[in-house]
């Protein structure tokens, strides 16, 4: 004889601790619980309330530097572990739940101008004004021992970046001219030059780890690939890119920061046009950095705040700022996509959430479900205008926001000329062409758009 | 791939090349110059490809420098190390051992065929092709210059290395697809594996472990529960096949026998004869009686118990009120007892059961009664329940009402029922049946007593209370109907509301989606809207979010009184033609008629009877009549709907000028003609969808309240409003979902964990998506249970729980798979 059981899954009806509250089993029929889209508007207006109460996003500040923070780098390992470089030449180590640096070293004389670590956490190699490349133990040295580099290299020229490949011993430096290494040679395995005479920044591609990309002071971002004897492809804009990107994610996918406040997204395939131009910013862009995901970036401004934009939005979701803070010139993306961190000019590491009002630390499984519930019903009902208000409020200091107005002034300007110009012109029978095609690479407006930038800014300045 | 290595084996020969010549000069280990290096390896290149061409021309001049060197070196007079220099030895020394002298002289072709005139042995085709040659001048085209070599390389590198990128797009395209991403990616579950996936990866090596695997492979061993192979089973199986067999006759047997008897006694119970009951019951108690004879004369002790449980049953009776009529049957029945005879003759049965219960037993008892069978017979279970606070409107309950009826009604019935009641009483007591009604009566009085000993009040609030009744039974005739139709118009207006304000939402889309593309046509070049809207003001406290909607909602608020001024009225006209139709057919009582009708007012005195809560409700309710008491809502309402109603209601214009083809002046009228000319009549506006509904004010007009909250344009993806309406309108939380639902409508789409660091992706996850398109590999090593792979760690655990149960109930199996 066979007995058939019923079996359910304890976890659906056995609460979680003695403290939880019992299991009731609901009846669900609709009309005892009537008025569910008024219900859940209020519940969700309450969330997005409590959202922008709870957005707090500033967790700490590292104090220690003494003098401008030029260069960061994550520990690909540890994720409680951050290294930056300064203007003096000093490199620190930092443990960052106990916002303590660990360790202070004198790398180089004159800044550091680059730091990347080693794919494996053991070391982490350092370029400096004085023209050498170092290569330094991730580990303090011993007691007594002398704080050495474990490896030197003595370039010609100064070299102003450095990173390292994902998975072999092989990094690359940029200077005059980018340079291949191999970690076991003393001289470069391959150089590349296109015309160019410094190069700002050079990136590994982490996922094609055989590619790179780097940005030129010819306002170019040039494509390598490491096997080949030439470079691959070249795109001059209209501004010089500080530094870029690639998205961790997507093979082909980079964003560059542009000094014409912009951030230009990539398809390494299709260069003649970006994806999308992303702007918030009201001045040039200096760093930039993937969140781990792929799924956002964050960019440092010249203006003293940080915004986080969604992969190919062409606007930020949120901008950090804080009286303190000053020109922000390095910023990274913590490993496990939960901080941010920020290197400014007055000699301050920062560290934020990366998601504002996020609850950190453990959640229990209701709590869990509860802030799920409730993102949800913020995405849904984000169009509702009151929600919408709500959740796009941002606080900006009265500088930035002045700047903002004022570009937004002339972006309006220079969009209502030609029409103007139509209307007024004897010809006013002829179409306007569309001018979206304008946009590839850098629309030359943007250039004397930038230009009265500038010149708005010196003379605010003075 | 090939091509790359032939690079990569050509980078390594180069490197190999340039540590070399870095051995050579060793003064430049550590100092390292990068232009330079380029240039000599330039140079080396050149030496490479073209020193087996050109030796001739350079030789002179390099012999000419040599000697100049020599010179200026003697002129300086003092002896300088001479460099050392490497040298090719075939072009200083000859191999046939001519002096290089003239080596440097260019030799043309003619030179060399002037001997081949000579020679006579030589072939003329030859020759002729010779002169061919010379005649010809064309050279060589000269190779592509460096830049364009290299645009060409960079350009066919570009190509390829975008096409080695492009193999990600599908990988991408996959990721941002997915309903949910869980970083990092390709995450093990954490935990111990469960040993199918174990050892399918796992090979054997050594020839003992091939010889285990191939006896297991054999026997179809599986790994994990059950332990036995199929064979096992399967033999195990026919040795249990003939106690089942037993098993299940001797199981059939009993269920048919336990049916049988069930119906039986079903349709014993259905049989309704009474007679045949009476029967029964006679034999059942004389059979009773028999045993209750011979246990007398056989252990008198055991008779003694009987009779002390009889004792027992009567103290319990009288203590207990379970047939005194106060439960919740009797009650029931009680109001019936004024209509059905069935009913009062129970609840007399009921009583009477309770006399014969208390009849003190004087005599050695020849009726020997258990209650429980005639009760079951008669009285439902829940008649007996015990209630501790009867209504004190039953009048069943207020013991001489109660009384009255049933003497009253009916002297016949009672006297059939006397006679029944005699019948039964005759068999087992000898007793006369005057006696027996005057018990009765005693009975009830007492009864009534008690009831009255426990509601000291009851007395003096009977009788206004029962004026009460009949005060409003006049009403609640009425009353009924009127409730009834009103709460259908209830059920029918928030039906309608909801048709309505669906309506209301569609019209506002529509209106405003077609100004909502007009614009976009003209937006639709300008960029992607701002996400934030970055201002001066910090938002630190919910009072600030409350503030903060207070500006935007000035804002707003104009754009909005715009919009609801181009609403134009729906088109709800017919639908709502169609359900008045209906109505009428529903309706009987006019509702204004009934709500507009003052209110009877009866004078309740006040019950001091109530307990003490009720009496807290009454203070209560009579101060919030106290506190509203100028207030009538009703007519505040009713007045506000007929100013609504009016407002609705179209104007006459009038157009009529005085003096006009008439006479003017004070007190002159405009004629008939002309007023009928120029008062222009406007057409009646739809019938409003509240003139059915005394109760219900139903407007038409958008009010900004509820505006500032709607949505004015449909936001981009959505195409048609309804899509729009429908994400709205589908609740996503727990009070309207199961919780399984909720999960899965509130997952997140990104998920990642605090503290585990996000690798970028890996060529795996690449090579596995494409896996996954190709389909999978089957393993090396298939056991009997790889069925069960993918079966999570649960269900194989319940299985092993199965299992187990199988074996206590066996436990013959259980010894055998011991002994394995």
């Amino acid at each position: 004889m066979k007995v058939k059981v019923l079996c359910r899954n304890p976890d659906d009806y056995v609460r979680e601790t003695t403290r939880d509250i019992q299991r009731v089993p609901r009846n669900y029929d609709p009309t005892l619980h009537p008025f569910e889209v008024p219900r859940e508007y209020t519940r969700a207006m309450n969330a997005t309330k409590l959202e922008r109460v709870f957005a707090k996003p500033f967790v700490a500040a590292l104090d220690g530097h003494r003098d401008a923070v030029n260069c960061m780098a994550k520990h690909p390992t540890s994720l409680s572990t951050l290294l930056s470089g300064s203007c003096d030449g000093e490199v620190k180590v930092w443990n960052l739940p106990t916002k303590k640096c660990v360790r202070t070293l004198q790398a180089h004389e004159g800044f550091v101008r680059g730091m990347c670590a080693r794919f494996c956490g053991t070391s982490f190699f350092t370029v400096g004004d004085d023209k050498t490349i170092k290569q330094w133990k991730m580990e303090a040295p011993g007691y007594g021992e002398e704080e050495e580099p474990l490896n030197m290299i003595l370039g010609k020229t100064v070299y102003t970046g450095i990173d390292h490949h994902q998975k072999e011993g092989v990094f690359a430096t940029c200077g005059q001219q980018v340079d291949i290494w191999d970690e076991q040679r003393s001289s470069p395995i391959r150089s590349f030059t296109w015309g160019v005479d410094s190069v700002s920044c050079v990136r590994f591609n982490p996922v094609e780890t055989e590619l790179l990309a780097s940005c030129a002071s010819d306002r170019s971002i040039i494509l390598y690939d490491m096997r080949e004897a030439t470079p691959l492809q070249k795109v001059i804009m209209n501004m010089r890119s500080n530094t870029l990107c690639w998205n961790p994610m997507e093979a082909y996918i980079f964003t560059c920061a542009n000094e014409d406040y912009h951030l230009y997204t990539y398809d390494m395939r299709q260069l003649s046009m970006p994806i999308v131009m992303h702007s918030d910013h009201v001045s040039a862009v200096l760093d930039v950095d993937y969140s781990p995901t792929g799924k956002e970036f964050v960019s440092a401004s010249f203006d003293k705040t940080i915004r986080i934009f969604p992969e190919k939005k062409s606007h930020s979701r949120s901008v950090y700022h804080t009286k303190r803070m000053q020109h922000v010139i390095c910023v990274k993306w913590s490993l496990d996509n939960k901080y941010i961190m920020t290197g400014s000019d007055e000699m301050n590491i920062r560290l934020w959430k990366a998601n504002a009002s996020e609850k950190l630390g453990l959640l229990t499984t209701r709590e869990k479900q509860a802030q799920n519930y409730s993102q949800k019903l913020k995405q849904k009902f984000q169009h509702h205008p009151q929600i919408r208000r709500i959740t796009r409020h941002r606080h900006l200091p009265r500088e930035i926001y002045s700047q903002r107005k004022e570009l937004h002034v002339m972006k309006e300007a220079r969009r209502r000329k030609p029409e103007v110009q139509l209307m007024c012109s004897e010809r006013s029978g002829t179409a306007l062409s569309p001018s979206k095609k304008k946009l590839s690479n850098v629309p030359s407006l943007l250039v004397s758009f930038f230009l009265k930038c500038k010149v708005l800014l010196a003379h605010h300045r003075s | 791939m090939a091509k790359r290595k032939a690079k990569a084996s050509r980078v390594r020969s180069e490197s190999s090349r340039r540590r070399s010549k870095a051995a050579k000069n060793s003064t430049q280990v550590m100092t390292y110059d990068d232009g330079e290096d380029e240039l000599l390896e330039g140079d080396d290149d050149d030496a490479v490809i073209s020193a087996s061409e050109e030796d001739e021309g350079g030789s002179d001049d390099e012999r000419k420098h040599r000697k100049l060197l020599e010179a200026i070196s003697a002129l300086g007079g003092k002896k300088r190390r001479k460099l050392a220099e490497r040298s090719e030895a075939s072009v200083q020394v000859s191999e046939f051992a001519v002096s290089a002298e003239g080596a440097g002289e260019k030799i043309s072709l003619s030179d060399l065929l002037g001997a081949m005139d000579q020679t006579p042995s030589a072939v003329k085709s030859t020759k002729k092709q010779l002169q061919n040659l010379e005649s010809c001048k064309d050279t060589l085209e000269l190779p592509l210059s460096r830049q364009e070599t290299e645009k060409i390389q960079r350009k066919v590198a570009f190509e390829k290395t975008s096409k080695d990128v492009s193999q990600w797009e599908s990988i991408v395209k996959q990721n941002q697809r997915a309903e949910q991403l869980v970083f990092p990616l390709n995450q093990e579950p954490s935990g111990p594996k469960p040993v199918e996936h174990v050892v399918v990866g796992w090979k054997p090596r050594t020839p003992l472990e091939m010889e285990v695997f191939s006896l297991l492979h054999k026997n179809m061993q599986p790994i994990n529960d059950p332990l036995l192979t199929p064979m096992e089973e399967a033999s195990l199986k026919a040795m249990s096949l003939e106690e089942a067999k037993i098993r299940r006759a001797e199981l059939q047997k009993i269920r048919a026998l336990q049916s049988y008897y069930e119906a039986k006694a079903k349709r014993e119970r259905k049989i309704k004869s009474k007679k045949y009951h009476k029967v029964l019951k006679k034999g059942k108690r004389k059979e009773l009686l028999k045993e209750f004879e011979e246990m007398r004369n056989k252990d008198p002790a055991a008779a003694l118990e009987e009779l002390k449980k009889m004792e027992l049953a009567r103290m319990e009776e009288r203590m207990s009120l379970k047939h005194q009529n106060s439960g919740k049957w009797a009650k029931s029945k009680a109001i019936m007892a004024k209509y059905d005879d069935e009913a009062r003759k129970a609840m007399q049965q009921q009583l009477e059961m309770n006399k014969e219960l208390t009849q003190k037993l004087a005599l050695p008892p020849e009726s020997e009664e258990e209650q429980e069978p005639e009760e079951t017979e008669v009285v439902p279970d829940f008649a007996n329940d015990a209630q501790a606070a009867a209504d004190p409107a039953n009048p069943w309950m207020m013991g001489k009402l109660s009384a009255e009826p049933a003497e009253k009604d009916c002297g016949g019935d009672d006297k059939e029922s006397a006679v029944e009641n005699t019948q039964n009483e005759e068999e087992r007591e000898p007793e006369g049946d005057e006696e027996e009604e005057n018990e009765e009566d005693v009975l009830l009085r007492e009864f009534d007593e008690k009831r009255k000993s426990r509601r000291p009040d009851d007395d003096a609030l009977a009788p206004p209370f029962q004026v009460d009744k009949e005060e409003t039974e006049g009403e609640k005739k009425e009353e009924p109907v009127c409730v009834s139709s009103e709460d259908e118009h209830e059920g029918e207006v928030v039906s309608e509301f909801k048709s309505l304000f669906q309506k209301l939402l569609a019209n506002g889309h529509e209106s405003t989606v077609n100004k909502g593309t007009g614009q976009d046509a003209k937006e639709s070049d300008a960029e992607e809207p701002a996400l934030l809207d970055e201002g001066l003001s910090r938002v630190r406290s919910l009072e600030d979010v409350d503030e903060l909607l207070g500006q935007g909602l000035v804002r707003e608020h104009a754009e909005d009184v715009a919009e609801v001024k181009e609403k134009i009225p729906t088109t709800a006209e017919e639908t709502k033609n169609e359900r008045t139709d209906k109505r009428k057919k529903k309706k009987i009582l006019d509702l204004n008629d009934v709500l507009t009708r003052d209110a009877k007012v009866i004078s309740v005195p006040l019950a001091p009877t109530a307990i003490g809560e009720e009496e807290g409700e009454g203070d209560q309710r009579m101060l919030v009549q106290e506190a509203f008491a100028g207030d009538d809502v009703v007519a505040d309402f009713l007045k506000d709907k007929k100013k609504r109603v009016e407002a609705g209601k179209p104007k006459v214009v009038d157009l009529t000028l005085p003096g006009w083809g008439e006479w003017g002046g004070v007190g002159l009228k405009p004629s008939r003609y002309k007023r009928r000319r120029f008062r222009i009549k406007v057409a009646p506006p739809p019938p409003r969808k509240d003139r059915n509904l005394p109760n219900v004010i139903i407007s038409d007009a958008r009010e900004s309240s509820v505006a500032m909250h709607q949505v004015s344009q449909l936001p981009f993806s959505f195409e048609k409003p309804e899509q729009f309406e429908c994400s709205i309108r589908t609740p996503t939380g727990h009070t309207w979902n199961t919780q399984r639902t909720v999960q899965k409508l509130t997952a997140p789409k990104v998920v990642t964990q605090l503290g585990s660091i996000i690798e970028p992706i890996t060529r795996d996850s690449l090579d596995k998506s494409k896996a996954q398109t190709r389909g999978k590999k089957a393993p090396d090593i298939v056991l009997a249970s790889a069925g069960a792979e993918g079966q999570g760690p649960r269900k194989g655990r319940r299985k092993a729980g199965e299992n187990n149960a199988r074996n206590l109930r066996n436990p013959r199996r259980r010894a055998i798979k011991r002994t394995k």
